[in-house]
Parts: C-alpha cells; sequence; structure tokens
C-alpha cells in the first residue's frame, strides 16, 4: 500500500516540492493507526477517572489534537530542514539538560523540567529526537568504508555518551536507556559490524559493577527487587505485585470496561500513567492486550515500510530511529508492568496521560511522515541537492 | 548517487534483522501476557479479590462556641491517651503492671483491657487510659524503651472552660447511643465519637462537626493495615458565634442564685437572646466524660430539675403578666374604651361562683392603666368576660405565647393558650363561662415559658413586630455561617393606641407610687424599665380556707408555693430590651422576681452603654482596630466599677 506509482515518484523526485503536492502526499493511514491507539488511551483514562473525562482523558484528547497538528506541520517541512538543523538541535537539547542539571541542583529533588508557562519541557523528551537527527545526519554522509573504520564511530560515541550521562545524573534510568538502545539501533543500521557492538556489551557488562556505584539506592532497590520481587511484596515490590495481580485477574476476556476492580480500590499505583497499560489489561483481558499489540505492531511496520521505501540514507535512519524508539517504549512499559524488566519510569506511547511524552512521540512520527513525503528526494552529502 | 546501492542494501538487511530482535522481544510479550492472564489467571484473580482498601475516618475539630464578645465557652482540648498493643508487648500482664507503676491505673481499667484484649485481635491497639495528663504523658515517653508496645495517641475532647455557665444553651457532646436519629453522616460511627445532645451542640451539631477526612489503607486478608494509600483532610467545623454576653449571664445566674428559676433577656429589634439563665444549672463536661450512674441520678431525680433549660421548657401559668395581652385583646375589639372604669370591691360574682382579687378590700374603681399598675384581677375578670376568651387566645397567640418563639434551640415547648376547640380535644368539655375569668388573669390552663414572655414583651415594647428570638450570631446555611441581614418582622396586627396605652399601664406599674414593681424600680436617669408583676398560684385554694384564712405562702411546702413572675422592658423612653424572670414557687411577682428583673436589666443597660461610649471614642479617635479592641477592654473595666457602685445605690434606694 504504501508502494507510490512510478510516475508519481519521478515527479516527486526533485529539488522542490509544492506545499500541495506535500499536502497531498500525507499518509492517512499512518494518522489513523496513530489515532486509533491514543483512542484506546482516551478510553482508559476515562474508566481511570471512574467513568470521567475529568481529569485525564479530555487534556489527553486536546494534546493529542495539539499533537497531530505539530506532526503534520512537521511532515511538510523538507527532510533537508530537519537535517541542516540536527546538530543544532542536539547542542540545544545538550544545553538545556544542562539548565536542567543545575536548577536542579539548586532546587530541590530530581527536576527534569522546564517550565515554560504553557507547558513543562522536558529537555530528555528533545533530545531522544535530536539524538535520531544527529545521528542519521552523521551517518548519512558515510560510505560502506567508512563506516568501517573504529575511528569514524568515535566522535558518534563521544555525541551518545554526553546525554546519556546527564540523563543518569538526572537521575532518568529509563530515558538513559531508551537513548542508548536507540542509538545503538541507528549504528546497527548504519552497518556497524556485530562484533563490535559485541565489544560494546561485553565493556557495558564489565562496567555494570562500577554504573552500580553511581545508581540511587531507590534504584538499585528496583533492580534487587525486579530481580526477585517477592523479597518485599510490601515494600518496592508493591508496584509489580499489584500489576501482575491486576493483570493476571484480568484473565483472557478481562473484567469488562470500568470494572477494573484492582485500578478502582486503589491497588493499582499511578494507573493513570506508568501502569495504564495494567489496567486496560484487567478490563480487556488478554485479547485487549493482543489488540493493543496488534496496533503497535502495525504502526511499527508502517515505520519499517516507510524507512525502506526511502531514498536517502537520512531519511532511512530517521523513520527508523523514530520507530525503534517508539517501539522500546511500548516494549519497556509493557515488559514493566508485567514484571519482565524492573520498573523504570517509560509511560506507555500515546495512551499514558502525560503532555509532553505525547507531543514528542508525534512530533518523531512527524518526521517519520516528513520522510515518506519526502522518500524520493535526493540529499546530498551535507543536507543540499545531490552534489 | 555514488555508493547508495550497497547502502541501501545493508540498510535493508538490517532492518530485517532489527525486526527480527523486535519481533522475538514482542513474543516473550505475548507469552508473558498468556503466562499471567491464563495459566495464572486463577491464583491472581484470588489475589485481587484478597486486595482490599479500607477507608478510615479522620474526625475534623468540632467548631468552637463563642460568646458575642468573643469569649470561649466550647473549645477542644487534646486528649491524649496511651494505648497498649498486644502482639507487641511481652506480656499484657507484664506491660501493664509496667504502666502502672508510673501512672495511676485502675482495677476497673485493668479488667477493662484484659478482657478487651481477648476479644480483639492481637495487632488492634487497645486504650487504656485517656485524659492524661501532661506529666503522665511525660513519664511513659520518658521509659517508652521499656514499655514494648505502648503507645500515646492524641485525639480531641470537647471542653466547656465556663462549666456551669451556659450550660443549658450550649448543651453538651456525648457518645452516639442507639436512640440518637443518624444523619447519615460516617463520622458517628467512629469509636468514642461525641455528638451534639442538647443546646446549640445539637441544633447546629451539623454545622459543627464539619465534614470528615478519609485515610485510605491497604488491608491484607485480615484485616492488618498494611500501609496508607491515600489521606484526604477533612473540614473543621464552623465556629459559632453567640448572641449570649457571658458576663451578663454570669451576672444574671448569680442574681437568681440556687432557686429554681430562669431569666431571659432579649433584643427587642434583632430578638438576640442576650441572657438566657436557668438555675441551677450542671457541668457539661461531665456528659463528655462519661456521668456514673450516681451522678446521673443525682441530676435526673433533683426536683430542681437543674438539666431542664428552664427558660425554654419549663412551662408555667404567666399569672397576671398575661393581663398586657387581655387589655389588648379587648381594645382591639373595642369592647373597652380606656376610659371606662371597673368598680373592684375585692371579688365579683358569676352565677353562684366567687372570684377573688388578690388585694381584699378591693382596688376601687379603675381604669385600664390603674387596673395595670395595681394588677386588678376584677377589671379583668371583667373585660375577659366580655370580650370573650376566644379573642383573648387569638391576640396572646399573636403576642407570641401558646406558639413556640422558633429559638434556635431544642426541646422548645410551645405553653398553652386554651380556646373551646382545644378544651373540646384534650379535654372532651365544653367551656365554662368561669373559665374565662380564671385564664383571663393568667392562671387556669395557660401556661408559658419565661422566653415566650420576654417575647411577648418585646412585640410590646417594639411596635407590634413580630420579633423571633435566636441564640446564633449568624445564619447557618449548608454547615456554612452567614451574616443575618437586618430582619424585618411581620407584624402582630394590634393598633399602636393599643400597645402605647399597654405601655404607659406598665410604665405605671413600675415608676408610679403605688404600682405593684415600684419598690424595684430603676433610678438612673435614662434607664427606666417598665413591668409587670405576676403570682401564678400552684395550687387551687378551697372555699374552707378562704374562710379559715388563707395560709401564707411560707407556711406551704416548697412545691405548692406561689411562682414569682416579673416582664419589663427598658428603657422606658426608648425600649430596646425585654426581660422575664420567673422563680419556681419563689413567692411574690414584686417582691421576689421584679427586684433581680430590675439588677439584671441595670446591668445590660450599663453594659451596653459601655459599648456604646467605647465604639463612639473609636469613631472620634478614628483609632485602629487594636485600639478598638482596647477601648472595649477598657470600657469593660468600667463597667465593673460601675457596677459595685450601683448595688449600692440599689441597696439604699430600697432598703
Amino acid at each position: 500500500m504504501l508502494r507510490p506509482t512510478p510516475r508519481l515518484s519521478s515527479r516527486l523526485n526533485r529539488t522542490e516540492m509544492s506545499w500541495r503536492e506535500k499536502i497531498w502526499q500525507i499518509n492517512w493511514s499512518l494518522i489513523t493507526i496513530l489515532t486509533a491507539i491514543s483512542s484506546v488511551g482516551f478510553l482508559t483514562l476515562y474508566s481511570a477517572a471512574k467513568g470521567s473525562l475529568e481529569p485525564w482523558a479530555i487534556k489527553q484528547m486536546v494534546r493529542f489534537a495539539m499533537g497531530i497538528s505539530i506532526m503534520i506541520a512537521v511532515a511538510v517541512v523538507d527532510l533537508r530542514f530537519w537535517m541542516r538543523h540536527a546538530y543544532g538541535l542536539y547542542a540545544l537539547s545538550v544545553v538545556l539538560l544542562i539548565a536542567v542539571e543545575i536548577k536542579g541542583t539548586i532546587g530541590m529533588g530530581a527536576q527534569r523540567w522546564i517550565d515554560l508557562g504553557f507547558i513543562q519541557l522536558q529537555p530528555s523528551e528533545i533530545m531522544k529526537v535530536a539524538m535520531i537527527l544527529t545521528l542519521s545526519r552523521y551517518f548519512h554522509g558515510a560510505s560502506v568504508q567508512d563506516v568501517g573504520r573504529p575511528t569514524f564511530l568515535i566522535p558518534p560515541l563521544i555525541l551518545v555518551m554526553i546525554p546519556v550521562a546527564l540523563v543518569m545524573k538526572q537521575p532518568d534510568l529509563g530515558t538513559a536507556m531508551m537513548v542508548l538502545m536507540s542509538s545503538g539501533a541507528i549504528f546497527f543500521m548504519a552497518g556497524v559490524r556485530l562484533w563490535k557492538f559485541g565489544i560494546l556489551l561485553a565493556g557495558g557488562l564489565g562496567a555494570i559493577p562500577i554504573a552500580w556505584q553511581f545508581l540511587h539506592d531507590y534504584q538499585k532497590k528496583r533492580v534487587i527487587i525486579f530481580l526477585n520481587p517477592d523479597q518485599d511484596p510490601l515494600g518496592a515490590g508493591y508496584h509489580i505485585t499489584q500489576s501482575k495481580i491486576a493483570l493476571g485477574s484480568g484473565g483472557i476476556f478481562g473484567k469488562g470496561y470500568m470494572n477494573g476492580t484492582q485500578a478502582g480500590l486503589n491497588f493499582l499505583p499511578e494507573k493513570q500513567t506508568d501502569f495504564i497499560f495494567t489496567m486496560f489489561g484487567e478490563e480487556w483481558g488478554l485479547m485487549g492486550g493482543l489488540f493493543l499489540l496488534g496496533l503497535y505492531i502495525v504502526l511499527t511496520a508502517f515505520g519499517y515500510a516507510i524507512a525502506l521505501r526511502c531514498r536517502s540514507q537520512f531519511g532511512r535512519l530517521v523513520a527508523l530511529g523514530i520507530t525503534t524508539t517508539f517501539f522500546l517504549y511500548f516494549f519497556i512499559n509493557t515488559a514493566m508492568v508485567m514484571g519482565l524488566v524492573p520498573v523504570v519510569g517509560v509511560p506507555l506511547p500515546l495512551i499514558s496521560y502525560g503532555g509532553t511524552a505525547m507531543l514528542s512521540l508525534l512530533f518523531g512520527w512527524g518526521l517519520v511522515m516528513s520522510a515518506y513525503i519526502h522518500r524520493d528526494l535526493p540529499i546530498g552529502r551535507r543536507g543540499g541537492h545531490d552534489d | 548517487m555514488y555508493h547508495d546501492n550497497d547502502r541501501s542494501k545493508l540498510f535493508s538487511r538490517r532492518a530485517l534483522m532489527l525486526a527480527g530482535g523486535k519481533g522475538a522481544l514482542i513474543s516473550a510479550l505475548v507469552a508473558r501476557m498468556y503466562y499471567l492472564q491464563v495459566i495464572e489467571a486463577d491464583r491472581y484473580t484470588m489475589l485481587s479479590e484478597e486486595n482490599r482498601v479500607s477507608m478510615r475516618l479522620l474526625a475534623p475539630p468540632r467548631g468552637l462556641i463563642l460568646d458575642r464578645n468573643g469569649t470561649a465557652m466550647a473549645v477542644n482540648q487534646h486528649n491524649y491517651r496511651v494505648l497498649v498493643v498486644t502482639e507487641q508487648s511481652p506480656s499484657l500482664d507484664y506491660t501493664l503492671d509496667a504502666l502502672s507503676q508510673i501512672i495511676s491505673l485502675g482495677d476497673h481499667d485493668r479488667a477493662r483491657v484484659i478482657k478487651e484484649a481477648k476479644r480483639r485481635r492481637s495487632f488492634v491497639p487497645i486504650t487504656v487510659r485517656e485524659n492524661l495528663s501532661w506529666e503522665e504523658v511525660a513519664r511513659i515517653e520518658v521509659n517508652a524503651p521499656d514499655l514494648p508496645g505502648v503507645l500515646i495517641d492524641v485525639g480531641q475532647s470537647r471542653f466547656y472552660p465556663l462549666e456551669h455557665l451556659g450550660a443549658h444553651i450550649l448543651g453538651y457532646v456525648a457518645a452516639v447511643s442507639e436512640n440518637d436519629q443518624t444523619n447519615n453522616d460516617p463520622l458517628e460511627e467512629l469509636p468514642g465519637f461525641r455528638i451534639g445532645k442538647a443546646g446549640v451542640e445539637k441544633i447546629y451539631d451539623m454545622a459543627l462537626r464539619g465534614r470528615g477526612g478519609t485515610s485510605q489503607e491497604e488491608v491484607n486478608a485480615v484485616g492488618r493495615v498494611m500501609r496508607e494509600l491515600e489521606r484526604r483532610e477533612g473540614e473543621p467545623g464552623v465556629d459559632l458565634s453567640l448572641t449570649l454576653d457571658i458576663r451578663l449571664q454570669e451576672y444574671a445566674a448569680q442574681r437568681l442564685g440556687d432557686e429554681s428559676a430562669s431569666a431571659v433577656v432579649m433584643d427587642i429589634h434583632t430578638g438576640e437572646v442576650i441572657v438566657m439563665a436557668s438555675t441551677p444549672s450542671f457541668d457539661p463536661n461531665a456528659f463528655n466524660r462519661g456521668l456514673t450512674h450516681e451522678e446521673w441520678k443525682d441530676l435526673s431525680t433533683n426536683p430542681l430539675a437543674p438539666l431542664q433549660n428552664k427558660a425554654i421548657s419549663g412551662t408555667f401559668a404567666p399569672g397576671s403578666t398575661f393581663k398586657m395581652v387581655v387589655a389588648i385583646a379587648a381594645l382591639e375589639a373595642g369592647t373597652i374604651s380606656p376610659e371606662q372604669t371597673v368598680l373592684c370591691r375585692g371579688h365579683t360574682e358569676l352565677g353562684s361562683i366567687k372570684f377573688h382579687c388578690w388585694k381584699k378590700g378591693g382596688h376601687g374603681s379603675v381604669d385600664l392603666v390603674n387596673a395595670l399598675k395595681g394588677s386588678c384581677d376584677v377589671y379583668f375578670y371583667e373585660i375577659a368576660r366580655r370580650v370573650g376568651f376566644e379573642k383573648v387566645a387569638e391576640v396572646a397567640n399573636r403576642m407570641g405565647l401558646g406558639v413556640p418563639t422558633g429559638i434556635d434551640l431544642p426541646n422548645e415547648r410551645s405553653g398553652l393558650i386554651p380556646n373551646r376547640a382545644w378544651k373540646r380535644k384534650a379535654l372532651g368539655q365544653p367551656w365554662h363561662p368561669g373559665e374565662t375569668l380564671i385564664n383571663g388573669i393568667g392562671q387556669g390552663y395557660c401556661l408559658a415559658t419565661p422566653l415566650q414572655l420576654a417575647v411577648m414583651v418585646a412585640r410590646i415594647a417594639n411596635g407590634g413586630q413580630q420579633v423571633v428570638p435566636h441564640v446564633a450570631r449568624d445564619l447557618i446555611v449548608d454547615k456554612q455561617a452567614v451574616p443575618r441581614v437586618a430582619p424585618t418582622w411581620k407584624s402582630c396586627g394590634v393598633s399602636q393606641r393599643s400597645l402605647t396605652l399597654v405601655r404607659k399601664g406598665m410604665n405605671a406599674v413600675s415608676n408610679e407610687p403605688g404600682g405593684t414593681a415600684y419598690r424595684a424600680r430603676i433610678t438612673q436617669e435614662g434607664m427606666f424599665l417598665s413591668g409587670k408583676t405576676g403570682t401564678a398560684q400552684v395550687r387551687r385554694i378551697t372555699m374552707r380556707e378562704r374562710e379559715t384564712g388563707v395560709k401564707k405562702n411560707e407556711d406551704l411546702p416548697w412545691k405548692e408555693r406561689d411562682h414569682a413572675l416579673f416582664v419589663a422592658y427598658a428603657p422606658e423612653d426608648a425600649p430596646r430590651f425585654s426581660i422575664a424572670v420567673v422563680v419556681e414557687h419563689g413567692g411574690g411577682g414584686s417582691a421576689v422576681a421584679a427586684p433581680i428583673a430590675r439588677d439584671i436589666m441595670l446591668e445590660v443597660q450599663k453594659r451596653e452603654r459601655a459599648r456604646v461610649a467605647a465604639s463612639a471614642s473609636y469613631d472620634v479617635a478614628e483609632a485602629t482596630s487594636f485600639d478598638a479592641h482596647m477601648a472595649v477592654a477598657f470600657g469593660n473595666e468600667e463597667l465593673q466599677h460601675d457596677h459595685g457602685h450601683s448595688c449600692g445605690d440599689d441597696c439604699k434606694d430600697h432598703g
């Protein structure tokens, strides 16, 4: 369905496209599937508020509408624009991360956002997108030979490690892992040999005892609890245990919409944010869970199709990077609530209640859409027309 | 496209590999989902049933009750309790022994704790003793390391710092009993929760209570609290300001002394009740603490009825204080003119029955004003007969007798003003003409509360407006205090001419020589009172007694003595306050009730004058509110000095 006709393709194979042509190229199937996933979120938030649009569902809908507008705006912007400004965006994100760090040091506790008045900006969310754009740009101009040279890989590794270190320090283990893994995916897609990953992985594993020292107590606790949740069922393991009880008690067909007892009785922590999948699973059972998983898989498949169809390496890497980030979101979140991975603060994409995540995700999908609209646009090494 | 073909191929290959990896991860998710929701579903369903949240209510602080000047009448005190958790103490006996060495612990308490410990689960804290002193708390805290399982807990308990003073208006709080009406307020379920049982504590109970908070606790299958999940603080109760002036209340109570008596002072325009004394009184703190059987027996069987608020629940024959109403009824009906006279020879006859005037020799020829002044019974027998009691009763109702006044206090009685319909219904008998005469002087079936009498006088003095008394300064609407707006009262439907005449008569009673209360007049300029005495017979004087000579009141047993009544308004020229004093079985109205009423009324007016002076000085100086506060305080000081003087003057005057 994504295969355009050769004629259209040749028409698109031009330096400039008019706005009308771009609007025509908008992929409505993609928007439909995004809307479907978000609607599952609205329904669940409505139930989480015991059958009320307030306080969550209505706000989430407004944010979704805003997000879709942003997405379309991002999509019609020339892909080369994003490429040209990739490093600038990255630099900005790093500055913001440092700003948050300083502000957080002066203020109290872990502060991850900057208050802009109308929205609370999370620099780490911007960084997720900026990282993908930056690495995509870096590898866009690289030949297979370039990628083969180890020295060529040192600058991007540094580019990755700076924000990861900053996010770690916030401390936001979940986001750090996400940035690390989606960056890894881009390295992989760019053609970095597998054995090099092997070395990095071995090095990483070796560094675990050292990294352990830097983890906060509650993070250590979470990992230990993950490894042995029965150790403290009413302490820190509470979340996982309660989540498993809620999910498990849902059975195959669930307890029915708005009939989730665990969430209703407030046994379920953060039922509207990180643990929303649990609530959904309790009410809709295995069938509901599989349905939602299906929607996510379809969306991922769209991302892959767009990436594979794209003519420019930049577009391919961006599309796949965003898709992978999105995949990591829902995988980590669902795996977390099912007790497969430790509890880290990763929301269920497009469904969990929360503004910045929704906006940054749709911004990301806007980039994927842009890659789709500009799929036949050849891009030169430095982001100009083919040189 | 320099090397794009290579890269494109590589990209596709890698994409496939990555997709494969993702597929594997998704398979893991599906497998896990299947495991949780299908294979283990039964186990988790069972666990979810066991998960329960219990709601614990948090009692909000009860609203304070203050008098009109802000003096605290009802407050909340910390109530320190010592609790023991059996499962945490090595042995209950050991812990109780250890406790009894540092705080006093009765055998009774001990037995109760041991009994309760057997009944309850071992993790439930059991109250060992309440109302610990600060010293006892300190001693327990110091020894805490040696007392495992012993906890100190702070609750709140109601405290009435003024004790007996104003107790009838305040009422009291006590534990909820089975007979209490429930208001579907979950707070009532709380162990140890106290609700208002009398007085304003009862009538404004819901507003004073506030709204309970909740604490959501997770409990396991056996009911042990595992953790607090959510806490929602409640709303504290509304603080209630009363119209009472506690200093005047204290004075009135002192003045009534040990008699079984009542005094009510109210503002005739606003309906504010400034004094409502009923003696003897009780200590409301005893109810909160819990009465012993003996205490309860003493209170409830005392012939002087200390628990009863006689101002609203005691009903007495109004006696001669009823004569104003009869006069108004006759004037309104046009049966008499003010100048018309009746000849009093000491008695009158209706058929074969003789009706006596209190004055043996008779009053001679009297007109309306003189009949009131000398309280001539024959005059009122005559005009009651002429106008008929149906009309009198109707006017009496409009003046506030025979119907509840509608004051914001519980247990108000409506008294009784009889008529034909009532008698037929209640007694199944027709009305006798003689009853018109007897009831025409406020005897017979007539009954009124002291408050009703004060309201009656207020309506006479304020020009016939149906003022309604109240004790709460603010209106309580939906548990919120809303300031009262200046009230507009309905009219009694009585002409000013009649009221002026009646007031003239009342003035004569107090301020003209020969008036029944002339000896108990106020001599301070601008504070004169106008009143009416009343002496209500309790027993019937038989014919034989009349012949052999009526026994003196003092010679009768207490229960058979006359009630002494006095009603008045003041100041004479610009009425502002009305008063009713009833001394049960006290004797004559002029000798017993009038001096009491005079003293109270004088005190009320002096205090009012001091208040006005203080606020006037405030206006002139344009002082800050702090200064104004000081001025009021200063004014009060002055008043106290004044009080000493005036008493001396009065004593001289009437000595």
